[in-house]
């Protein structure tokens, strides 16, 4: 599998941002209350995640490695104030029903996360396809979280009316407490088809686990799959020289 | 001599008392208040307790059978079935009852470890989730006997109310909640029993007076007193559900202080709070302190923690 390729399984399925990072919780949380919802919200962070990524990437040999979060906050604010001023002019409808969960996207993890993890150490195009990956990945798990709360709390799933009349709203669940419900229902599934595959001996072990393959940093100690022969040389930091400075 | 020595292992003091013959003098002890909700409400009331009941007891059973470990028999799932139909009102739909049961059995208990490891009182946690999502049924206590708002909210839109009925039960609520007498009927039951002692709804109800003489707008006033403590479902909260062994305190100062969490939080919810009632949130809010309450009032083991001469 080529590279960018790979980069978009990883993001949409193994280290899906959502059901296996568990990242990003407050705007899963906040604003799935419809399929609507968390569809625009999944894929205006993942606008910001693309395009931060690939001028992270492209600025990573700039960027001086102790101000580096700084540099990286200026970067995605800069594209998440961009979005935030299209959003308000082109569908003010979405501009509205996220409210502050827009400008909040600069401080979502997952945009953070992979700017450290990946973009700043890896070339542009997988950087990009990184980011769409992840984006797509966060899409798609707040859309399935908003459709299954817009249907049981209001009987629709992208404002369509799937539920017959009969059906009496459950409405919890489209205030908070009905997240919570949802999303652990979802995530339980989703270790359920882990240890089903598991048990039936394909190798799961990155579902979950949320493998960076960053060996070095891992704490899983009873992981089969050790990647030190694909990981470029580590960076030997020299204790006696950080002191002279 | 030696006939009389007998060894064994610990425990030593043993008692005839098991999970089942508890939850058995739970249920006897609820059931007057069930037969005066049905007396009140008519068959439908019957109806719906029964229907309550099979579906906690059918999802327990599910259960057991996914897990492969059957715990029908300690008839905790009876209770947790009784007590929310008690505190559904008679016009309830029968789907909402069944909705309420699997709920607060395979929600709140099962999935966290059964009965003994559930974080809040199961039979409650339903009702509040009902309540959350289905406002408009859950708070209609029209039926063919009574009809309008229930005392509480009379109470607190500021008119009259007789308190001779709501001791006897001849009033709006839940198809538990309304009869004081035989809310008091059944904790006597269960204070002769053993199952249950003062600590925790004496201190509770005592805290909530206070609280309601202090902020409650009428001072000591009599009449408003015994109007809240008979009404609502306060009696029923601080009984049955608020002395649940699983979700109370198990350390003795942890229980007044539990108790006096309840209160307060009670009065706070029925005289500041948008709705008339708050046992029932007040209760689960309080399950949720319940192991901060615990870790603060541990007592110290005996030779532990004095001062170093």
């Amino acid at each position: 599998m080529n590279k960018a390729g790979e980069r978009l399984v990883n993001g949409l399925v193994k280290e899906n941002p959502t059901f296996v990072l568990m990242l990003g919780m407050c705007p899963t949380l906040a604003v799935t209350t419809s399929a609507m919802n968390g569809l625009g919200m999944g894929l205006t962070t993942t606008v910001v995640l693309a395009l931060s990524n690939v001028i992270i990437s492209l600025l990573r040999g700039i960027i001086p490695d102790k101000v580096r979060i700084p540099a990286f906050i200026v970067i995605i604010a800069s594209f998440v104030t961009m979005v935030e001023l299209l959003l308000q002019a082109y569908i003010p409808a979405l501009y509205d029903s996220l409210g502050i969960y827009i400008p909040l996207i600069v401080v979502n993890c997952i945009i953070l996360g992979r700017a450290e993890a990946y973009a700043s150490k890896n070339p542009v195009v997988p950087s990009f396809f990184d980011g769409l990956g992840m984006g797509l990945g966060f899409s798609f798990a707040l859309t399935c979280i908003g459709a299954l709360r817009e249907l049981l709390g209001s009987g629709k799933v992208f404002d369509f009316q799937v539920m017959p009349d009969s059906f009496v709203p459950v409405g919890i669940f489209v205030l908070a407490p009905g997240a919570f419900f949802v999303l652990a229902a979802l995530t339980a599934l989703q270790n359920l088809i882990k240890i089903r595959s598991e048990k039936a001996g394909k190798d799961a072990s990155k579902i979950q686990s949320g493998c960076s393959e960053d060996c070095m940093n891992c704490r899983d100690t009873g992981c089969s799959r050790r990647f030190y022969g694909e990981k470029e040389e580590m960076e030997i930091i020299d204790l006696r020289k950080e002191e002279d400075e | 001599m030696s006939d009389l020595m007998k060894v064994s292992s610990n425990p030593h003091i043993r008692s005839q008392s098991t999970t089942s013959s508890i939850m058995m003098t739970v249920i006897l002890a609820l059931l007057p208040a069930a037969g005066v909700g049905v007396y009140n409400f008519g068959p439908k009331a019957l109806m719906l307790i029964l229907i309550t009941v099979f579906s906690t007891v059918l999802t327990e059973f599910l259960f057991g059978l996914l897990i492969k470990k059957q715990t029908v028999s300690d008839l905790s799932a009876v209770v947790t079935g009784l007590l929310l139909a008690l505190n559904l009102p008679v016009g309830a739909p029968w789907w909402m009852a069944v909705l309420g049961g699997v709920f607060a059995i395979l929600v709140v208990k099962c999935l966290f470890g059964g009965l003994g490891q559930n974080f809040m009182n199961p039979a409650l946690a339903a009702r509040c989730f009902l309540l959350i999502s289905f406002p408009a049924i859950m708070t209609d206590f029209t039926c063919d006997a009574y009809s309008g708002a229930t005392p509480l909210a009379l109470l607190k839109a500021g008119e009259d109310v007789d308190i001779m009925n709501m001791v006897t039960g001849h009033t709006a609520g839940t198809i538990g909640e309304t009869s004081m007498i035989a809310l008091i009927l059944g904790a006597c039951i269960l204070l002769v029993f053993g199952v249950i002692d003062l600590k925790v709804p004496g201190t509770y109800l005592v805290t909530f007076v206070i609280f309601l003489g202090i902020c409650g707008g009428h001072g000591f006033n009599p009449a408003f007193i015994s109007a809240h403590l008979a009404g609502g479902g306060l009696m029923l909260g601080a009984f049955f559900m608020a002395t649940d062994y699983v979700t109370r305190p198990v350390t003795k100062r942890g229980q007044y202080v539990y108790g006096a969490i309840l209160g307060v939080l009670t009065g706070i919810f029925r005289i500041f709070g948008p709705s008339a009632e708050g046992v029932s949130y007040a209760i689960i809010l309080s399950n949720l302190l319940v192991p901060l309450i615990e870790k603060s009032t541990m007592p110290k083991a005996f030779g532990k923690g004095g001062e170093r001469s």
